[in-house]
Protein backbone atom coordinates (compact mmCIF):
# COMPACT_ATOMS: atom_id res chain seq x y z
CA UNK A 1 0.00 0.00 0.00
CA UNK A 2 1.21 3.67 -0.80
CA UNK A 3 -0.05 5.04 2.16
CA UNK A 4 2.45 7.96 2.37
CA UNK A 5 2.81 9.33 5.54
CA UNK A 6 3.41 13.24 5.68
CA UNK A 7 4.18 12.90 9.10
CA UNK A 8 7.28 12.07 8.07
CA UNK A 9 7.91 14.70 6.16
CA UNK A 10 7.98 17.31 8.79
CA UNK A 11 11.49 18.18 9.66
CA UNK A 12 10.81 18.36 13.46
CA UNK A 13 9.49 16.15 16.20
CA UNK A 14 8.71 12.32 16.69
CA UNK A 15 5.66 10.90 14.36
CA UNK A 16 2.69 10.38 16.19
CA UNK A 17 0.78 6.96 14.83
CA UNK A 18 -1.04 8.28 11.96
CA UNK A 19 -5.23 7.45 11.12
CA UNK A 20 -5.94 4.51 9.96
CA UNK A 21 -7.14 4.11 6.75
CA UNK A 22 -10.28 3.43 7.01
CA UNK A 23 -13.23 5.55 7.56
CA UNK A 24 -14.44 8.52 9.88
CA UNK A 25 -16.98 10.40 11.02
CA UNK A 26 -17.32 14.06 12.53
CA UNK A 27 -18.10 13.14 16.23
CA UNK A 28 -21.83 15.33 16.86
CA UNK A 29 -23.09 15.95 20.47
CA UNK A 30 -26.22 14.01 18.99
CA UNK A 31 -24.54 11.20 18.99
CA UNK A 32 -22.28 10.97 22.02
CA UNK A 33 -24.60 9.15 23.91
CA UNK A 34 -25.40 6.48 20.87
CA UNK A 35 -21.48 6.02 20.52
CA UNK A 36 -21.09 5.18 24.07
CA UNK A 37 -24.24 3.01 24.08
CA UNK A 38 -23.16 0.98 21.09
CA UNK A 39 -19.50 1.25 20.78
CA UNK A 40 -19.73 1.30 16.97
CA UNK A 41 -16.56 0.46 14.63
CA UNK A 42 -15.64 3.12 13.12
CA UNK A 43 -12.04 3.85 12.09
CA UNK A 44 -11.52 7.11 13.75
CA UNK A 45 -13.95 10.69 14.85
CA UNK A 46 -12.95 13.83 13.99
CA UNK A 47 -13.81 16.47 16.00
CA UNK A 48 -13.38 20.70 15.67
CA UNK A 49 -11.03 21.85 17.91
CA UNK A 50 -12.53 24.96 19.03
CA UNK A 51 -15.50 22.78 20.04
CA UNK A 52 -13.44 21.84 23.03
CA UNK A 53 -11.49 24.83 24.00
CA UNK A 54 -13.96 24.78 27.08
CA UNK A 55 -12.53 24.65 30.77
CA UNK A 56 -14.85 21.10 31.33
CA UNK A 57 -18.62 19.63 30.92
CA UNK A 58 -20.31 17.10 28.54
CA UNK A 59 -18.17 17.69 25.80
CA UNK A 60 -14.65 16.48 27.17
CA UNK A 61 -16.79 14.30 29.42
CA UNK A 62 -18.04 12.17 26.15
CA UNK A 63 -15.04 13.07 24.02
CA UNK A 64 -13.06 11.34 26.82
CA UNK A 65 -14.72 8.33 26.48
CA UNK A 66 -15.01 8.05 22.78
CA UNK A 67 -11.50 9.11 21.93
CA UNK A 68 -10.37 6.22 24.99
CA UNK A 69 -11.18 2.98 22.02
CA UNK A 70 -11.14 5.11 18.91
CA UNK A 71 -8.40 7.18 16.81
CA UNK A 72 -8.98 10.97 16.59
CA UNK A 73 -8.15 13.88 14.16
CA UNK A 74 -8.48 17.33 15.32
CA UNK A 75 -9.50 19.73 13.33
CA UNK A 76 -9.29 22.87 13.36
CA UNK A 77 -11.15 26.21 12.31
CA UNK A 78 -9.98 29.03 13.56
CA UNK A 79 -6.26 29.33 13.15
CA UNK A 80 -6.57 31.48 10.12
CA UNK A 81 -3.65 30.56 8.15
CA UNK A 82 -4.71 32.11 5.41
CA UNK A 83 -4.55 35.50 7.66
CA UNK A 84 -3.21 39.12 6.87
CA UNK A 85 -2.04 39.00 10.36
CA UNK A 86 0.25 37.32 12.83
CA UNK A 87 -1.09 34.12 14.16
CA UNK A 88 -3.16 34.38 17.22
CA UNK A 89 -0.46 33.27 19.64
CA UNK A 90 -3.36 32.61 22.76
CA UNK A 91 -5.18 30.33 20.16
CA UNK A 92 -1.94 28.33 19.68
CA UNK A 93 -1.52 27.56 22.81
CA UNK A 94 -5.26 26.32 23.45
CA UNK A 95 -4.81 24.20 20.63
CA UNK A 96 -1.05 23.00 22.38
CA UNK A 97 -3.44 22.11 25.33
CA UNK A 98 -6.11 20.21 23.67
CA UNK A 99 -3.56 18.41 21.85
CA UNK A 100 -1.49 17.43 24.51
CA UNK A 101 -4.93 16.07 26.28
CA UNK A 102 -6.21 14.43 23.80
CA UNK A 103 -2.96 13.13 21.42
CA UNK A 104 -4.94 13.14 18.50
CA UNK A 105 -3.32 10.90 15.57
CA UNK A 106 -4.16 13.83 13.21
CA UNK A 107 -3.78 17.35 13.84
CA UNK A 108 -5.13 19.45 10.41
CA UNK A 109 -6.64 23.33 9.79
CA UNK A 110 -7.51 25.09 6.55
CA UNK A 111 -5.67 27.06 3.72
CA UNK A 112 -8.46 30.23 4.62
CA UNK A 113 -8.28 32.90 6.83
CA UNK A 114 -11.23 33.58 9.59
CA UNK A 115 -10.22 36.88 11.72
CA UNK A 116 -9.14 40.02 11.07
CA UNK A 117 -8.46 43.25 13.03
CA UNK A 118 -9.82 41.58 15.65
CA UNK A 119 -12.84 39.65 14.50
CA UNK A 120 -13.64 36.06 14.08
CA UNK A 121 -16.23 35.46 10.92
CA UNK A 122 -16.85 32.29 11.52
CA UNK A 123 -16.33 31.18 7.73
CA UNK A 124 -13.56 29.94 5.67
CA UNK A 125 -12.47 33.24 3.95
CA UNK A 126 -10.35 32.80 0.57
CA UNK A 127 -6.75 34.55 -0.31
CA UNK A 128 -5.46 35.46 -3.44
CA UNK A 129 -2.60 33.07 -4.68
CA UNK A 130 0.43 35.08 -4.92
CA UNK A 131 3.97 35.62 -3.41
CA UNK A 132 2.86 37.34 -0.89
CA UNK A 133 0.35 35.01 0.74
CA UNK A 134 2.70 32.61 -0.09
CA UNK A 135 5.15 34.10 2.10
CA UNK A 136 2.36 34.26 5.11
CA UNK A 137 0.91 31.49 4.56
CA UNK A 138 4.03 29.41 5.26
CA UNK A 139 5.33 31.08 7.97
CA UNK A 140 2.35 30.43 9.92
CA UNK A 141 2.54 26.99 9.17
CA UNK A 142 6.06 26.81 9.95
CA UNK A 143 4.98 28.21 13.36
CA UNK A 144 1.81 26.30 13.94
CA UNK A 145 4.33 23.11 13.71
CA UNK A 146 6.92 24.44 15.71
CA UNK A 147 4.90 25.75 18.31
CA UNK A 148 2.50 22.44 18.59
CA UNK A 149 5.63 19.85 17.76
CA UNK A 150 4.00 18.27 15.40
CA UNK A 151 2.97 18.51 11.25
CA UNK A 152 -0.13 19.13 10.38
CA UNK A 153 -2.34 18.72 7.70
CA UNK A 154 -3.19 21.61 5.32
CA UNK A 155 -6.86 21.44 3.88
CA UNK A 156 -7.51 22.80 -0.01
CA UNK A 157 -10.86 24.82 -0.11
CA UNK A 158 -13.65 25.46 -1.07
CA UNK A 159 -14.00 28.86 -2.84
CA UNK A 160 -16.62 30.84 -4.77
CA UNK A 161 -14.54 33.99 -5.98
CA UNK A 162 -11.38 34.07 -7.49
CA UNK A 163 -9.09 37.52 -7.20
CA UNK A 164 -7.30 39.05 -9.88
CA UNK A 165 -4.32 39.45 -7.71
CA UNK A 166 -3.56 35.69 -7.98
CA UNK A 167 -0.92 34.74 -9.77
CA UNK A 168 -0.26 31.19 -8.88
CA UNK A 169 -3.07 28.15 -9.27
CA UNK A 170 -4.13 26.62 -6.43
CA UNK A 171 -2.72 23.89 -6.85
CA UNK A 172 0.62 24.95 -7.47
CA UNK A 173 0.34 27.15 -4.31
CA UNK A 174 -0.77 23.98 -2.51
CA UNK A 175 2.38 22.12 -4.00
CA UNK A 176 4.84 25.31 -2.87
CA UNK A 177 3.33 25.21 0.43
CA UNK A 178 3.67 21.19 1.12
CA UNK A 179 7.29 21.65 -0.17
CA UNK A 180 8.24 24.28 2.02
CA UNK A 181 7.00 23.79 4.72
CA UNK A 182 6.79 19.71 5.41
CA UNK A 183 3.08 19.73 6.06
CA UNK A 184 0.73 17.16 5.22
CA UNK A 185 -2.46 17.62 2.86
CA UNK A 186 -5.67 17.04 4.07
CA UNK A 187 -7.59 16.31 0.52
CA UNK A 188 -11.47 17.44 0.97
CA UNK A 189 -12.78 15.69 -2.20
CA UNK A 190 -15.74 17.80 -2.01
CA UNK A 191 -14.07 20.56 -2.06
CA UNK A 192 -12.38 19.85 -5.19
CA UNK A 193 -15.49 19.10 -6.74
CA UNK A 194 -17.16 22.39 -5.43
CA UNK A 195 -14.77 24.61 -6.54
CA UNK A 196 -13.63 23.11 -9.70
CA UNK A 197 -17.43 23.75 -10.68
CA UNK A 198 -17.59 27.15 -9.30
CA UNK A 199 -14.40 27.81 -11.63
CA UNK A 200 -15.20 25.71 -14.45
CA UNK A 201 -11.91 23.74 -14.48
CA UNK A 202 -11.38 19.98 -14.98
CA UNK A 203 -11.55 18.13 -10.98
CA UNK A 204 -9.46 15.40 -12.13
CA UNK A 205 -6.38 17.34 -13.89
CA UNK A 206 -6.68 19.58 -10.65
CA UNK A 207 -6.73 16.54 -8.82
CA UNK A 208 -3.64 15.11 -10.74
CA UNK A 209 -1.70 19.00 -10.00
CA UNK A 210 -1.86 18.62 -6.48
CA UNK A 211 1.13 16.98 -4.19
CA UNK A 212 -0.39 14.18 -3.56
CA UNK A 213 2.20 11.93 -1.92
CA UNK A 214 1.31 13.66 1.36
CA UNK A 215 -2.26 13.29 1.39
CA UNK A 216 -2.29 12.13 4.89
CA UNK A 217 -6.77 12.46 5.44
CA UNK A 218 -9.84 12.72 2.83
CA UNK A 219 -12.84 14.61 3.89
CA UNK A 220 -16.17 13.87 1.97
CA UNK A 221 -19.14 15.63 2.58
CA UNK A 222 -22.25 17.08 0.76
CA UNK A 223 -23.07 20.53 -1.06
CA UNK A 224 -26.05 22.29 -2.14
CA UNK A 225 -26.29 23.54 -5.68
CA UNK A 226 -27.19 26.80 -6.57
CA UNK A 227 -26.51 29.29 -9.82
CA UNK A 228 -24.49 32.43 -10.35
CA UNK A 229 -25.22 35.81 -11.51
CA UNK A 230 -24.99 34.69 -15.13
CA UNK A 231 -26.98 31.61 -14.72
CA UNK A 232 -24.43 29.27 -14.15
CA UNK A 233 -23.86 26.14 -11.49
CA UNK A 234 -22.48 27.71 -7.67
CA UNK A 235 -21.99 24.51 -5.61
CA UNK A 236 -22.11 25.77 -1.98
CA UNK A 237 -20.13 23.41 0.99
CA UNK A 238 -22.84 23.07 3.11
CA UNK A 239 -22.03 19.87 4.80
CA UNK A 240 -25.46 19.73 5.09
CA UNK A 241 -26.44 16.61 2.89
CA UNK A 242 -25.26 13.18 1.89
CA UNK A 243 -21.89 12.77 -0.14
CA UNK A 244 -23.14 13.34 -3.55
CA UNK A 245 -22.68 10.43 -6.63
CA UNK A 246 -20.59 12.91 -8.69
CA UNK A 247 -18.05 13.21 -5.52
CA UNK A 248 -17.81 9.50 -4.73
CA UNK A 249 -17.01 8.96 -8.52
CA UNK A 250 -13.96 11.86 -7.48
CA UNK A 251 -13.08 10.29 -4.51
CA UNK A 252 -12.98 6.41 -6.40
CA UNK A 253 -10.47 8.68 -8.59
CA UNK A 254 -8.81 9.90 -6.19
CA UNK A 255 -7.84 6.87 -4.25
CA UNK A 256 -6.40 5.41 -7.90
CA UNK A 257 -3.68 8.41 -7.80
CA UNK A 258 -3.19 7.85 -3.64
CA UNK A 259 -3.92 4.52 -3.00
CA UNK A 260 -6.37 3.87 -0.21
CA UNK A 261 -6.43 7.02 2.70
CA UNK A 262 -8.02 8.02 6.05
CA UNK A 263 -11.69 9.00 5.02
CA UNK A 264 -14.00 11.50 6.85
CA UNK A 265 -17.64 11.15 6.23
CA UNK A 266 -18.37 15.09 6.99
CA UNK A 267 -21.79 16.79 8.28
CA UNK A 268 -22.31 19.63 10.35
CA UNK A 269 -26.26 20.62 9.03
CA UNK A 270 -29.08 18.54 9.15
CA UNK A 271 -27.52 16.13 11.11
CA UNK A 272 -28.99 12.68 10.32
CA UNK A 273 -29.06 9.55 12.36
CA UNK A 274 -25.73 8.36 13.10
CA UNK A 275 -26.55 5.02 11.38
CA UNK A 276 -26.92 7.06 7.91
CA UNK A 277 -23.34 8.39 8.32
CA UNK A 278 -22.05 5.07 9.34
CA UNK A 279 -23.51 4.04 6.19
CA UNK A 280 -21.35 6.79 4.27
CA UNK A 281 -18.25 5.71 6.03
CA UNK A 282 -18.87 1.95 5.36
CA UNK A 283 -19.85 3.17 1.39
CA UNK A 284 -15.96 4.86 1.66
CA UNK A 285 -14.19 2.04 2.70
CA UNK A 286 -15.52 -0.36 -0.14
CA UNK A 287 -14.28 1.53 -2.51
CA UNK A 288 -11.36 1.86 -0.51
CA UNK A 289 -11.05 -1.92 -0.25
CA UNK A 290 -11.32 -1.96 -4.00
CA UNK A 291 -8.64 0.45 -4.18
CA UNK A 292 -6.29 -1.65 -1.67
CA UNK A 293 -7.28 -5.14 -3.86
CA UNK A 294 -5.88 -2.88 -7.25
CA UNK A 295 -2.50 -2.22 -5.84
CA UNK A 296 -2.21 -5.83 -4.28
CA UNK A 297 -2.27 -7.02 -8.02
CA UNK A 298 -0.27 -4.49 -9.45
CA UNK B 1 -7.07 42.64 0.60
CA UNK B 2 -8.58 40.87 4.06
CA UNK B 3 -9.41 44.75 5.11
CA UNK B 4 -12.19 45.17 1.87
CA UNK B 5 -13.16 41.53 2.34
CA UNK B 6 -14.20 41.71 6.09
CA UNK B 7 -15.60 45.51 6.51
CA UNK B 8 -18.03 44.27 3.29
CA UNK B 9 -18.92 40.86 5.44
CA UNK B 10 -20.44 42.54 7.88
CA UNK B 11 -22.31 45.21 5.89
CA UNK B 12 -25.44 43.71 4.28
CA UNK B 13 -25.69 46.66 1.42
CA UNK B 14 -22.31 47.02 1.04
CA UNK B 15 -20.61 46.72 -2.41
CA UNK B 16 -18.77 43.81 -2.65
CA UNK B 17 -14.91 44.25 -1.98
CA UNK B 18 -12.61 45.56 -5.35
CA UNK B 19 -10.59 42.59 -7.41
CA UNK B 20 -12.72 39.61 -7.06
CA UNK B 21 -13.10 38.19 -10.96
CA UNK B 22 -15.37 34.82 -12.03
CA UNK B 23 -14.03 32.36 -14.50
CA UNK B 24 -17.47 33.31 -16.89
CA UNK B 25 -17.69 36.94 -15.65
CA UNK B 26 -20.52 37.05 -13.80
CA UNK B 27 -21.31 39.72 -11.26
CA UNK B 28 -19.09 38.31 -8.33
CA UNK B 29 -21.26 40.28 -5.72
CA UNK B 30 -23.43 37.48 -6.04
CA UNK B 31 -20.93 34.86 -5.29
CA UNK B 32 -19.47 37.30 -2.37
CA UNK B 33 -22.95 37.31 -1.02
CA UNK B 34 -22.15 33.30 -0.15
CA UNK B 35 -19.70 34.26 2.12
CA UNK B 36 -21.67 36.83 3.82
CA UNK B 37 -24.64 35.01 4.45
CA UNK B 38 -22.15 31.97 5.75
CA UNK B 39 -20.53 34.63 8.44
CA UNK B 40 -24.43 36.00 9.74
CA UNK B 41 -26.23 32.61 9.30
CA UNK B 42 -23.43 30.84 11.53
CA UNK B 43 -23.52 33.59 14.06
CA UNK B 44 -27.20 33.72 14.25
CA UNK B 45 -27.32 29.85 14.48
CA UNK B 46 -24.71 29.93 17.26
CA UNK B 47 -26.89 32.43 18.71
CA UNK B 48 -29.94 30.48 18.51
CA UNK B 49 -27.83 27.79 20.24
CA UNK B 50 -27.51 29.65 23.56
CA UNK B 51 -30.26 31.50 23.60
CA UNK B 52 -33.77 29.14 22.63
CA UNK B 53 -36.02 30.58 25.24
CA UNK B 54 -35.22 34.11 24.20
CA UNK B 55 -35.92 33.11 20.48
CA UNK B 56 -39.20 30.86 21.85
CA UNK B 57 -40.36 34.26 23.53
CA UNK B 58 -40.00 36.42 20.78
CA UNK B 59 -40.54 33.62 17.96
CA UNK B 60 -37.34 32.59 15.21
CA UNK B 61 -37.76 35.35 13.02
CA UNK B 62 -37.70 38.13 15.21
CA UNK B 63 -35.30 36.26 16.79
CA UNK B 64 -32.73 36.04 13.85
CA UNK B 65 -33.26 40.17 13.11
CA UNK B 66 -32.10 40.73 16.34
CA UNK B 67 -29.85 38.21 16.37
CA UNK B 68 -28.17 39.16 12.91
CA UNK B 69 -27.85 42.97 14.36
CA UNK B 70 -25.86 42.09 17.05
CA UNK B 71 -23.65 39.94 15.20
CA UNK B 72 -22.69 42.52 12.87
CA UNK B 73 -22.40 44.98 15.39
CA UNK B 74 -20.67 43.06 17.73
CA UNK B 75 -18.46 40.09 15.95
CA UNK B 76 -16.68 37.22 17.89
CA UNK B 77 -13.51 38.00 19.29
CA UNK B 78 -12.32 34.94 19.90
CA UNK B 79 -12.50 31.57 17.05
CA UNK B 80 -14.09 29.54 20.44
CA UNK B 81 -17.98 30.15 19.50
CA UNK B 82 -18.58 28.50 22.88
CA UNK B 83 -17.70 32.12 24.87
CA UNK B 84 -19.68 33.98 21.61
CA UNK B 85 -22.78 35.72 23.22
CA UNK B 86 -21.43 37.17 26.61
CA UNK B 87 -22.80 40.91 25.53
CA UNK B 88 -25.94 39.52 23.79
CA UNK B 89 -28.29 40.56 27.20
CA UNK B 90 -27.29 43.99 27.66
CA UNK B 91 -28.15 44.29 23.64
CA UNK B 92 -30.99 42.66 24.01
CA UNK B 93 -32.09 44.97 26.85
CA UNK B 94 -30.97 47.62 24.36
CA UNK B 95 -32.87 47.19 21.14
CA UNK B 96 -35.89 49.31 20.93
CA UNK B 97 -37.54 46.68 19.23
CA UNK B 98 -37.71 44.38 22.77
CA UNK B 99 -38.99 47.00 25.11
CA UNK B 100 -42.14 45.47 25.37
CA UNK B 101 -40.83 42.48 26.90
CA UNK B 102 -38.64 43.97 30.32
CA UNK B 103 -37.97 40.64 31.43
CA UNK B 104 -36.54 39.20 27.77
CA UNK B 105 -33.10 40.81 28.79
CA UNK B 106 -32.91 39.03 32.18
CA UNK B 107 -34.24 35.63 30.33
CA UNK B 108 -31.26 36.28 27.80
CA UNK B 109 -28.67 36.79 31.17
CA UNK B 110 -29.69 33.17 32.47
CA UNK B 111 -29.44 31.25 29.31
CA UNK B 112 -26.12 32.86 29.08
CA UNK B 113 -25.30 31.98 32.74
CA UNK B 114 -26.44 28.48 32.00
CA UNK B 115 -23.91 28.26 28.78
CA UNK B 116 -21.27 29.02 31.48
CA UNK B 117 -22.39 26.23 33.62
CA UNK B 118 -22.33 24.03 30.50
CA UNK B 119 -18.65 24.29 29.70
CA UNK B 120 -17.46 25.47 33.06
CA UNK B 121 -14.04 23.13 34.65
CA UNK B 122 -15.18 19.87 36.35
CA UNK B 123 -14.94 19.11 40.11
CA UNK B 124 -16.38 16.16 42.18
CA UNK B 125 -19.00 16.97 45.05
CA UNK B 126 -18.44 16.26 48.15
CA UNK B 127 -19.96 12.97 48.88
CA UNK B 128 -22.90 13.13 51.05
CA UNK B 129 -21.57 11.11 53.64
CA UNK B 130 -18.35 13.36 54.44
CA UNK B 131 -21.06 16.41 54.49
CA UNK B 132 -23.09 14.78 57.62
CA UNK B 133 -20.30 14.30 59.41
CA UNK B 134 -18.77 17.84 58.96
CA UNK B 135 -22.39 19.52 59.96
CA UNK B 136 -22.58 17.03 63.06
CA UNK B 137 -20.66 19.19 65.00
CA UNK B 138 -23.41 22.20 65.71
CA UNK B 139 -20.38 23.92 67.40
CA UNK B 140 -18.48 23.99 64.58
CA UNK B 141 -21.07 24.76 62.05
CA UNK B 142 -20.61 28.97 61.79
CA UNK B 143 -17.19 28.74 60.80
CA UNK B 144 -17.27 26.16 58.04
CA UNK B 145 -16.00 27.57 54.92
CA UNK B 146 -18.07 25.79 51.26
CA UNK B 147 -15.69 25.48 48.28
CA UNK B 148 -18.90 25.72 45.61
CA UNK B 149 -19.14 24.12 42.40
CA UNK B 150 -17.03 25.89 39.23
CA UNK B 151 -19.98 26.18 37.60
CA UNK B 152 -22.43 27.58 39.94
CA UNK B 153 -23.71 30.99 38.68
CA UNK B 154 -26.23 33.56 39.82
CA UNK B 155 -29.05 35.96 38.79
CA UNK B 156 -31.04 38.07 41.00
CA UNK B 157 -33.85 39.48 38.77
CA UNK B 158 -36.71 41.94 39.16
CA UNK B 159 -38.34 39.30 36.69
CA UNK B 160 -39.84 36.24 36.86
CA UNK B 161 -36.67 34.40 35.63
CA UNK B 162 -36.95 30.78 36.14
CA UNK B 163 -40.49 30.43 36.13
CA UNK B 164 -39.98 32.02 32.28
CA UNK B 165 -37.37 29.56 31.74
CA UNK B 166 -39.26 26.77 33.12
CA UNK B 167 -42.16 27.17 31.37
CA UNK B 168 -40.04 26.49 28.12
CA UNK B 169 -39.24 23.34 29.44
CA UNK B 170 -42.54 22.32 29.88
CA UNK B 171 -44.82 19.60 27.91
CA UNK B 172 -47.25 22.55 27.67
CA UNK B 173 -45.81 26.15 27.26
CA UNK B 174 -48.54 28.00 26.73
CA UNK B 175 -50.17 26.57 29.92
CA UNK B 176 -47.07 27.34 32.06
CA UNK B 177 -45.96 30.36 30.86
CA UNK B 178 -50.33 31.09 31.28
CA UNK B 179 -49.60 30.28 35.20
CA UNK B 180 -46.59 32.73 35.38
CA UNK B 181 -47.14 35.86 37.67
CA UNK B 182 -45.20 38.27 35.26
CA UNK B 183 -44.83 40.90 38.24
CA UNK B 184 -42.69 38.55 40.19
CA UNK B 185 -38.58 38.88 41.30
CA UNK B 186 -37.05 36.00 40.92
CA UNK B 187 -33.45 34.52 41.92
CA UNK B 188 -31.79 31.58 40.46
CA UNK B 189 -29.10 29.33 41.19
CA UNK B 190 -27.52 27.94 38.04
CA UNK B 191 -25.48 24.77 38.38
CA UNK B 192 -23.71 22.20 36.26
CA UNK B 193 -24.83 18.56 38.32
CA UNK B 194 -23.41 15.85 36.24
CA UNK B 195 -24.23 16.73 32.37
CA UNK B 196 -26.83 18.74 33.16
CA UNK B 197 -27.29 22.12 33.63
CA UNK B 198 -29.96 22.86 36.59
CA UNK B 199 -31.49 26.36 37.10
CA UNK B 200 -33.01 26.32 40.21
CA UNK B 201 -35.34 29.22 41.96
CA UNK B 202 -34.27 29.96 45.20
CA UNK B 203 -35.18 32.81 47.70
CA UNK B 204 -33.56 36.55 47.40
CA UNK B 205 -31.94 36.16 50.98
CA UNK B 206 -30.51 32.53 49.73
CA UNK B 207 -28.68 34.27 46.50
CA UNK B 208 -27.52 36.50 49.02
CA UNK B 209 -26.29 33.88 51.05
CA UNK B 210 -24.71 32.19 48.19
CA UNK B 211 -22.90 35.20 46.82
CA UNK B 212 -21.28 35.69 50.75
CA UNK B 213 -19.98 31.88 50.28
CA UNK B 214 -18.47 32.67 47.02
CA UNK B 215 -17.02 35.74 48.33
CA UNK B 216 -15.15 33.29 51.12
CA UNK B 217 -17.21 33.90 54.14
CA UNK B 218 -17.80 31.48 56.57
CA UNK B 219 -21.53 29.88 56.80
CA UNK B 220 -22.21 31.81 59.88
CA UNK B 221 -21.39 35.22 58.71
CA UNK B 222 -22.80 34.44 55.31
CA UNK B 223 -26.15 33.38 56.85
CA UNK B 224 -26.23 36.29 59.36
CA UNK B 225 -25.53 39.21 56.75
CA UNK B 226 -28.48 37.57 54.31
CA UNK B 227 -31.61 38.93 53.92
CA UNK B 228 -34.27 36.18 55.78
CA UNK B 229 -34.26 32.87 54.54
CA UNK B 230 -34.29 29.05 54.96
CA UNK B 231 -30.99 28.20 55.84
CA UNK B 232 -31.23 24.17 56.13
CA UNK B 233 -33.45 24.16 52.87
CA UNK B 234 -30.91 26.13 51.13
CA UNK B 235 -28.15 23.96 52.53
CA UNK B 236 -30.12 20.73 51.42
CA UNK B 237 -30.78 22.29 47.82
CA UNK B 238 -26.69 23.00 47.94
CA UNK B 239 -26.03 19.30 49.02
CA UNK B 240 -28.61 17.82 46.60
CA UNK B 241 -27.20 19.63 43.47
CA UNK B 242 -23.69 18.98 43.84
CA UNK B 243 -22.90 22.47 44.70
CA UNK B 244 -20.68 22.03 47.36
CA UNK B 245 -17.30 20.55 46.58
CA UNK B 246 -15.46 21.06 49.66
CA UNK B 247 -16.22 22.08 53.74
CA UNK B 248 -13.72 22.95 55.68
CA UNK B 249 -13.59 24.14 59.48
CA UNK B 250 -11.79 27.53 59.30
CA UNK B 251 -11.32 27.42 63.45
CA UNK B 252 -13.04 29.80 65.89
CA UNK B 253 -15.37 32.80 65.42
CA UNK B 254 -15.37 34.85 67.86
Amino acid sequence: MTNANPHRLFRGGAAPAALPARGGIGLKPEHYQYILDTRPAIGFFEVHAENYMVAGGPFHHYLERIRADTPLSIHGVGLSIGGDGPLDEAHLDRLAVLLARYRPESFSEHLAWSSHGGAFFNDLLPAPYNAGTLARVCAHIDRVQERLGRSMLLENPATYVEFEASTMAETDFISEVVGRTGCGLLLDVNNVYVSCINHHRDARAYLRALPLAAVGEIHLAGHAREVDAAGAPMLIDSHGAPVAEAVWALYDFALSLTGPQPTLIERDNDIPEFPVLAAEARQAEIVMARHAKLEAAA
Amino acid sequence: MSAAFARALLQPDAPCPAGLKTWNGSDPAKRFAVYRNNVVVSLVDALADSFPVVQALVGEEFFRALAAEFARANPPRSPVLAWYGDGFADFVENFPPAAGLPYLADVARLEWLRVEAWHAADAKPLPLAEMAARLADEAALPALRLALHPSLRLLRSAHPVVSLWAAHQAEDVSAALGATDFADAEAALVVRDGLDVDILRIEPGAAEFVESLLRGAALGEAAQTAAPFDLPATLGLLLRSGTIIEATPSGRIS
